[in-house]
C-alpha cells in the first residue's frame, strides 16, 4: 500500500518544540509517510507560509503571540483547500476540555510518536471543522477578520474596524482606509465581539471605542432619528428607534 | 504540642508570645488597652455627661505604665524571644506590674492606696493581651500551613513544567549538553520548590533560584527573554520569604514574555533603603485586559505570606502604566542572627 506523504507544516512560538515535531515526523515516516513543508511561529506567519505552499495537516499550538492557534484554525477555513488543523498544548486545562466537548484533535505536550502517528491517520478522514465550532472555543479572542482575496487571506485587524453592515449576501466591514466583504453572519459577529461592538440598527454593529457623539437628524424628512457619529468617518450612521434606549444606555447618554 | 517538632523559626510559629518588634503588634497592643481602659470608664461612670472627663483621667492614667511598659518589652523582645512561652509571659506580667508600681506615684493624683486595684488592671489588660496575640498565632497557623501548601501548587505551574521538558526534548538530539544543563537546573528548581519552606531565606539563595529559573525559560523563549538584574544595592543577607521572587519572575514570563511577538525585557530591581528592601519586577504586558486570574493568585499568595512573616511592616502593590506591569515590594531588611 502506497500513500502519498502527508504535507504537514509546524506551527509554534517555541524553537525547541518546532525542532521536537519534526524529529517526531522523522520517526513515524516509515509508517505514516510525512513531509514537513515549513515552520511557523505564529498564526499569521503560518497563512502566509499556507498560501505558497499548501498543506494538508497543520501542527498548530494554541498559546502564541500574535495569533494565536484557535483564530489560526478559523483563517484556515477560508482557504480553498482547507487543511485539517491538529492543536497542541503543553497545558490548559480549559482549551483541553472545550476541545473535548466539539471533538477537536488535540496533542499535549511532549508529544509522543504514537499519539502522532494516530493523530495524522485521522487527519486524513477528517472533515474541517465548522467556524461557529471554533469561534466557540475562544470568544471574543479573534485578533483579525479573514478576508479572502483573489485566494489570498487577508488580514483585518478587529481593532481597525469601525463598522460592521449587513448588505444582502454579505456583511461589509469598514475600516478608516476601506471596505472589506466579509463571510459571516451579522449575528454570530454580535455575539463572539459584544463587549467591542454595539447593535445601532438591525443591520449594523459600531465599534464602541469609535464613536465620538450623537446627532439628531432627519427632522426635515419627517423622519427623526439619531446619528451615531464615529471617528475618522465621514459618513453618518443611522440608530433604529428600536436600539435608541439600548445605544443610549451603552453610550451612557 | 505541635510546635515541639518545628525548627526554631519564625516568631509567630513557636508560640503564644508576640514579636514586641513588630508593628503591628506594638499597634495592637496600644489600641487593645486603650479599648480596655475606655470599656473600664463607660462600665463605671453612669452619667454619660462625666465620660470625657472620666476618659481624660483614666487616660493619664494608663498611657504613661502603657508606653513604658511596651518600650521595655520592645527593648527586651531579643530574651524574651530565648524563653519559653510560659515564662516569657510571666515576665512580660512580672514587666507591666513594676511599671505600674513605679509609675505609680507619677501619675496617682493624691489619692492613696489604690495601687492594688491598679495592679490588677494590669494584670488583667496583660492578661487580655497576651491572650488575644495567642488565639492569634494559633487562628493563623493553620493558615500558615494551608498558604504553604497553596504555594506550592501555585508554584509547579503546569504550563511551565510541560513546556520546560518539552524544550529539552526538542534539544535533546541536536545539543545533549544543553539539554543536560536544563535537566540539572530542573532539578535544583524543584529540590527547592519541594522543600519545606517555612523559614526566611537569604535574598541572595533566591536571587540564584531565579537565575536558573530564568536559563531555563531561555532554552525556549530564546531571544525573546531578556532579563536586566539592577542589583548594586542589593542586600543578599535580608531574609526574605522563600519563592517571593521566582513566581513574580514566572508571572512576568507568563504574561509579559510569552504572549508578545517581539523580545520583552523584565527589570527586577532590589535596593535597600535604609531598615527597608525594595524589590522592584517590572515587566511589558501585552495585553491588560488578558492579564487574567493566574496573576492575581500568585500576587494573593506571596502578599499572605508577607503578611505571616511581617504583619504591617512588608506591603506588595501593582501598579499598571505606560504598558508595563509593576509589581513593587517592601519589606523590613532583617539579616541572620547568628
Amino acid at each position: 500500500m502506497t500513500q502519498t506523504a502527508l504535507r504537514v507544516l509546524i506551527v509554534d512560538d517555541e524553537a525547541p518544540a518546532r525542532t521536537r515535531l519534526r524529529d517526531l515526523l522523522g520517526d513515524i515516516a516509515a509508517e505514516h509517510p510525512n513531509r514537513v513543508v515549513g515552520f511557523a511561529a505564529n498564526g499569521i506567519e503560518a497563512l502566509r507560509l499556507l498560501e505558497q505552499e499548501p498543506a494538508d495537516v497543520v501542527l498548530a499550538d494554541i498559546r502564541m503571540p500574535v495569533m494565536d492557534g484557535v483564530e489560526l484554525a478559523r483563517h484556515v477555513g477560508h482557504l480553498p483547500e482547507p487543511p485539517a488543523v491538529i492543536f497542541t498544548t503543553a497545558y490548559d486545562q480549559y482549551a483541553v476540555e472545550a476541545f473535548e466537548l466539539a471533538a477537536l484533535d488535540y496533542l499535549l505536550k511532549p508529544v509522543r510518536a504514537q499519539r502522532l502517528a494516530d493523530a495524522l491517520a485521522r487527519a486524513r478522514a477528517r472533515q474541517p471543522t465548522p467556524d461557529a465550532v471554533l469561534a466557540g472555543l475562544a470568544p471574543g479572542t479573534r485578533q483579525h477578520f479573514g478576508v479572502n482575496e483573489r485566494g489570498r487571506i487577508l488580514l483585518v485587524p478587529v481593532a481597525d474596524v469601525l463598522f460592521l453592515r449587513a448588505e444582502l449576501k454579505y456583511v461589509t466591514a469598514r475600516s478608516a482606509e476601506r471596505e472589506f466583504l466579509l463571510d459571516e453572519s451579522l449575528v454570530q459577529l454580535e455575539q463572539e465581539f459584544s463587549t467591542r461592538f454595539l447593535r445601532i440598527h438591525r443591520n449594523c454593529l459600531v465599534a464602541r471605542a469609535a464613536v465620538i457623539g450623537v446627532e439628531r437628524a432627519g427632522e426635515q424628512e419627517g423622519e427623526p432619528h439619531w446619528d451615531i457619529l464615529l471617528r475618522g468617518l465621514p459618513e453618518r450612521l443611522p440608530v433604529s428607534r428600536r436600539q435608541w434606549p439600548v445605544v443610549k444606555q451603552a453610550l451612557g447618554i | 504540642m505541635k510546635s515541639i517538632k518545628q525548627k526554631p523559626g519564625h516568631a509567630l510559629l513557636r508560640g503564644a508570645l508576640p514579636d514586641f518588634r513588630n508593628l503591628g503588634v506594638l499597634l495592637r497592643v496600644l489600641l487593645l488597652v486603650n479599648v480596655l481602659a475606655v470599656g473600664t470608664v463607660v462600665l463605671r461612670v453612669d452619667d454619660p455627661a462625666a465620660w470625657p472627663l472620666a476618659l481624660m483621667v483614666m487616660a493619664g492614667r494608663v498611657e504613661l505604665p502603657l508606653f513604658l511598659a511596651v518600650l521595655l518589652l520592645f527593648l527586651a523582645q531579643p530574651r524574651l524571644a530565648r524563653l519559653a512561652p510560659r515564662i516569657a509571659a510571666g515576665v512580660v506580667w512580672l514587666v507591666v506590674l513594676a511599671v505600674i508600681a513605679v509609675s505609680y506615684p507619677l501619675v496617682r493624683e493624691g489619692e492613696p492606696g489604690a495601687l492594688w486595684r491598679w495592679l490588677a488592671w494590669g494584670t488583667a489588660a496583660t492578661g487580655a493581651c497576651l491572650a488575644y496575640f495567642d488565639y492569634r498565632s494559633r487562628r493563623f497557623s493553620p493558615a500558615l500551613t494551608e498558604a504553604r501548601l497553596m504555594a506550592l501548587t501555585a508554584r509547579i505551574r503546569p504550563h511551565f513544567l510541560f513546556n520546560c521538558l518539552n524544550g529539552v526534548l526538542g534539544v535533546i538530539r541536536s545539543d545533549p549538553r544543553r539539554a543536560e544543563r536544563a535537566l540539572e537546573e530542573l532539578a535544583d528548581l524543584f529540590r527547592t520548590l519541594m522543600r519545606e519552606n517555612r523559614d526566611l531565606v537569604p535574598l541572595g539563595a533566591e536571587l540564584d533560584l531565579c537565575e536558573r529559573y530564568v536559563d531555563l525559560e531561555s532554552l525556549r523563549l530564546g531571544e525573546r527573554l531578556s532579563v536586566r538584574w539592577e542589583l548594586e544595592h542589593c542586600p543578599r543577607d535580608a531574609l526574605v520569604p522563600p519563592l517571593m521572587l521566582q513566581p513574580l519572575i514566572e508571572n512576568a514570563v507568563y504574561h509579559g514574555v510569552e504572549p508578545a511577538s517581539g523580545a520583552g525585557e523584565i527589570l527586577v530591581s532590589i535596593a535597600r533603603r535604609g531598615g527597608e528592601v525594595r524589590i522592584k519586577v517590572d515587566n511589558p504586558i501585552d495585553d491588560v485586559e488578558r492579564h487574567h486570574a493566574g496573576n492575581r493568585m500568585a500576587l494573593d499568595n506571596i502578599r499572605e505570606r508577607l503578611v505571616l512573616f511581617f504583619d504591617l511592616e512588608a506591603s506588595l502593590e501593582t501598579d499598571t502604566s505606560g504598558g508595563r506591569y509593576r509589581v513593587l515590594i517592601r519589606l523590613p531588611y532583617r539579616r541572620k542572627t547568628a
